[in-house]
């Protein structure tokens, strides 16, 4: 039998609507576990787990640590500073040998697009992708929904705008993926040189104002502008992205709805979100942080019972 | 030598308007007589073409050998024996090795290292500009004086639209093509795929079309200033078909290459992250691959070549964006072809035999290209029907680089004769 | 494990009895709120826990009956022992986790395990270890509607609806209204022997 997630978990483009259901609802009970006062239940006891994070990331890794540790899996965290990755080991030899240590799951983080793909055709163990590249970030993009899910119950016909850097963001296409396949309508709005010229054969509405996306949505997926978009050329200020971009409480005022605010962080304040927006009455920010440990201890309560390995020592051991 | 006699062949010289079934003598490495029934000489070997093509030999004027600087991923005798199993009987190396292939000393270690491989016929590519650098124009006349046939800075586009007006005009002196690389590099910088939908989805950066189209272009205006003969490299979109197409109809000097791959494989290939997808210029839509098959028909495309370009297997072995482009091409070009163009009806095995012989050997003045009487007997007898699975590991070449591996493809290679001797040959 | 399975949908009926009917079925739980009160010595600082999915309304059924006669609302919990249960980590498809929920802080308290079936013991192994992790409870306490026998764990019931003894090739059904539409335990025989 294998799991009904398969082996890993890449990305949302290739899931069904079915799958993406069974971890938001997996999601839903093991929230209430970070309530408690021993924060642990014994599900992954004897598990391995490697968080291996090519890119620096504080808050996803933090996140994937604690799910892990909730569901009291052994963690190992590899970071290329401090692993042979910076003395020209390719990715297939670190994976190799990490799982020659008999590991059970690898979560990795990695400035390359396909990255997590290509690890998962090469060990046996579970693959979750915690970012590869400008592809997915498949946990980001459920736990956003599981909070527009909380909020609005069903999201069959909501309307959900993604702000900012499409073209660079993981994050945008798992939202994409995930969220028209729950039924969400779901638009982008941005510089159109931030937005993949095939955008709009990706099933999504395009909005070139941020004040038409504002009059339109029920929730606005904000994400980070990255520095580096403005030296590379991208946009000229973010001075002046903030004035055109920006989502700001007086622009907000005047839509015709109280909008749900989302961000995957870390902010930029004052760029792409004002701080009065950011720590407003609408905005969901922190639930999604909360809402970021439960989803991904369900990934992993759910992948886990696809581990070939796991299931060997429970047989050699009952 | 020995003579040698293919016999009951279908004699296929369109440069001739030669399609006729019959026999072909070879003798002291020429072709003595062509057609009809010839009888066996006294100790002639004696190969029964029943069912084969008896082609001119083909000439793939778009090649990387990687020697000197890459030994380890080919070297000119192993690309010299991979054209041989290919059918080529004659390849031109792009000068893009470590050191580029840019004064006469460098041409004539080619050539050197060609005649001693023993195999097909190489013939050296200089490049354009001292070093690749984009800089300053190379010594095209040492360097066609020590055998060079063409000049390029493939690998990389020639930036400055000023060095490749004085390249276009500087080689009519020598009668040779100027080869050009079509990428605008700012529009390319860090792309790694066709840029479109599928790029979008995977979050590749993409190469937009105009990358190609922009230089195409720019190139084309160039020769019609300058009259001189600019040869566009692996044409890969249907803007830069038009554009080629605006160019000839106005009788302006150029002339255009596709590659195999171009013709037979769409973007959707990059699907899963395969790096033996990845090469420059990208795979493209089903559109561009139609447009391209159109103009191998109408003539917009003059020849085609392979741009064999091995890598080793661990370079290929890694995340996709680190992944170097290129993908080996000698050994699958006539299989591809036939696939792809002949056996769809697109084009007729004499049409494929001109883009692959007869106009290669014209535009880059190559000797061959022919199976007149008198001439050397660079030959290549295939099986345009054989079905065959692709097994990158028996090739001969040392690149295993390829997206062809494991697919039937059907046309195969029989025998390859370069000068009167086999050089290669399955045929038992 | 010890819970049973609630439907089938043969197109021939097992053979089936009845163990306890709609009207036995209301007695028992009745008697088994008065033991509850008694042993805990009434209601203060009782909290009672079912354990998901039957055990759920069988707690509430009993915590509203002992409302009805002691005139007190008794905090009621549910545990789901999904993430604590032993055959985990066998391939398979994951068991659907159910909600956990505990209204109160359970230090100090007399906490009385609710549930259905009692059949190997594993399932109440599992809620123990679970509710250790909420905090240490005065007392615990198991009340279960039947006991089938089949231990394979030292866990014993303190409160006992009914004792049933289950022949091989047969199994105990529980239905609660809530659920089922009707309130029934039943014999049922899974193969013909």
């Amino acid at each position: 039998m294998t799991s009904p997630l398969g082996k890993d978990l890449l990305g949302l483009e290739h899931l069904t609507a079915e799958q993406i259901n069974l971890i938001l609802d997996t999601a839903e009970p093991l929230r209430e576990i970070s309530e408690r006062t021993i924060k642990k239940v014994p599900t992954l006891r004897g598990a391995t787990i490697v968080n291996l994070f090519f890119e620096a990331s504080t808050r996803t890794r933090i996140s994937f640590e604690f799910a892990e540790k909730r569901m009291s899996a052994d963690t190992v965290n590899v970071a290329p500073a401090a692993s042979s990755v910076s003395k020209g080991e390719t990715l297939v030899d670190t994976a190799r040998n990490l799982e020659a240590m008999r590991i059970d799951m690898v979560v990795i983080r990695h400035g390359s697009s396909g990255a997590a793909r290509f690890l998962a055709e090469r060990i046996e163990s579970n693959v979750i992708n915690a970012g590869d590249g400008t592809h997915e970030h498949p946990t980001q993009g459920l736990l956003d929904m599981l909070t527009l899910r909380q909020k609005f119950g069903s999201l069959v016909g909501k309307k959900i705008c993604i702000c900012g850097d499409v073209l660079h963001s993981r994050v945008a296409r798992s939202n994409i993926w995930g969220l028209t396949k729950l039924g969400a309508e779901v638009a982008v709005c941005g510089p159109r040189s931030l937005l993949p010229n095939a955008i709009h054969e990706m099933g999504v509405q395009v909005f070139d104002r941020i004040e038409q996306a504002i009059e339109w949505a029920d929730a606005l997926n904000i994400l980070r502008l990255q520095l580096e978009r403005m030296q590379a050329g991208y946009i000229p200020s973010l001075r002046e992205y903030n004035r055109v971009f920006g989502v700001t409480r007086e622009r907000l005022e005047r839509a015709p709805r109280d909008l749900l605010i989302l961000h995957p962080g870390p902010m930029n304040r004052g760029v792409e979100i004002d701080s009065d927006v950011a720590d407003g009455p609408h905005s969901v920010i922190l639930e999604q942080v909360t809402n970021g440990v439960a989803v991904r201890m369900a990934v992993l309560y759910l992948l886990a019972g696809n581990s070939p390995r796991l299931a060997e020592a429970a047989k050699g051991g009952a | 030598m020995t003579d040698i006699l293919l016999r009951g062949g279908r004699l296929l010289d369109p440069s001739t308007n030669l399609d006729a079934v019959g026999d072909l003598l070879i003798r002291d490495g020429k072709i003595e007589s062509v057609g009809g029934k010839i009888a066996g000489p006294d100790g002639a070997t004696i190969v029964d073409c029943t069912g084969q093509v008896v082609s001119p030999g083909f000439i793939d004027v778009h090649c990387h050998l990687r020697e000197p600087g890459r030994e380890d991923v080919e070297t000119i005798a192993t690309g010299a024996r991979a054209a041989a199993a290919g059918g080529f009987t004659a390849v031109c190396a792009m000068p893009n090795t470590d050191p580029v292939t840019d004064n006469q000393a460098a041409v004539g270690f080619v050539l050197k290292q060609g005649r001693a491989a023993n195999a097909a016929r190489v013939y050296p590519i200089g490049a354009i500009s001292i070093g690749q650098k984009g800089e300053q124009l190379a010594e095209f006349g040492e360097m066609v004086g020590a055998g060079a046939v063409a000049v390029s800075d493939d690998g990389k586009p020639v930036v400055s639209a000023q060095l490749m007006r004085t390249a276009l005009e500087y080689a009519r002196t020598f009668g040779i093509p100027v080869a050009d690389h079509c990428e605008d590099p700012t529009l390319a910088h860090g792309g790694a795929m066709n840029e479109g939908l599928v790029s979008a989805r995977l979050g590749l950066k993409g190469i937009p079309s105009e990358a190609e189209e922009i230089m195409a272009i720019r190139d084309i205006l160039l020769a019609k200033r300058t009259g001189g003969h600019v040869h566009l490299c692996h044409m890969s979109t249907r803007g830069s078909v038009d554009l080629i197409r605006w160019g000839k109809d106005r009788h302006i000097r150029v002339t255009a290459e596709v590659c195999p791959h171009h013709i037979s494989l769409t973007e959707n290939e990059v699907e899963g992250y395969d790096t033996n997808a990845k090469m420059n210029p990208p795979l493209r839509t089903a559109d561009d691959v139609l447009a391209l098959q159109e103009a191998v028909k109408d003539g917009t495309i003059d020849v085609i070549a392979t741009d064999h370009a091995p890598h080793h297997y661990d370079e290929k072995e890694r995340e996709f964006s680190d992944a170097p482009n290129g993908i080996i091409g000698l050994e699958t070009a006539l299989a591809v072809n036939i696939t792809w163009l002949v056996q769809p009806g697109i084009i007729s095995v004499a049409t494929l035999i001109d883009k692959m012989a007869c106009a290669p050997a014209k535009l880059f003045h190559l000797p061959g290209g022919n199976l007149r009487r008198g001439t050397e007997a660079d030959i290549t007898v295939f099986d345009p029907t054989a079905q065959w699975v692709i097994d990158p590991k028996a090739f001969k070449t040392k690149g295993r680089n390829t997206p062809y591996g494991g697919r039937t493809l059907t046309g195969r290679v029989s025998c390859t004769l370069v000068g009167g001797r086999i050089v290669h040959s399955i045929m038992g | 494990m010890g819970r049973a399975a609630y439907f089938t949908f043969d197109m021939t009926p097992a053979p089936t009895s009845v163990v306890l009917s709609a009207r036995a079925f209301e007695r028992t739980i009745t008697r088994m709120a008065d033991e509850i009160i008694e042993r805990n010595d009434g209601t203060d600082r009782l909290l009672l826990v079912g354990i998901q999915r039957r055990g759920v309304q069988i707690a509430a059924r009993i915590a509203a009956l002992i409302t009805a006669r002691e005139s007190v609302e008794v905090p009621l919990g549910a545990l789901d022992i999904t993430l604590y249960r032993d055959d985990l980590q066998t391939v398979g498809p994951r068991p659907v986790v159910g909600k956990t929920h505990l209204p109160v802080a359970i230090e100090g308290l007399n906490v009385v395990i609710v549930d259905d079936v009692l059949f190997t013991g594993r399932t109440i192994r599992a809620a123990l270890d679970e509710l250790a992790d909420f905090g240490r409870p005065a007392r615990v306490s198991l009340a279960v509607l039947v006991d089938r026998g089949g231990r394979e764990l030292p866990i014993q019931p303190d409160v006992v609806g009914k004792h049933v003894e289950v022949p091989i090739g047969s199994r105990v059904d529980v239905c609660v209204a809530e659920l089922d539409g009707k309130d029934e335990v039943l014999l049922v025989a899974t193969e013909a022997l």
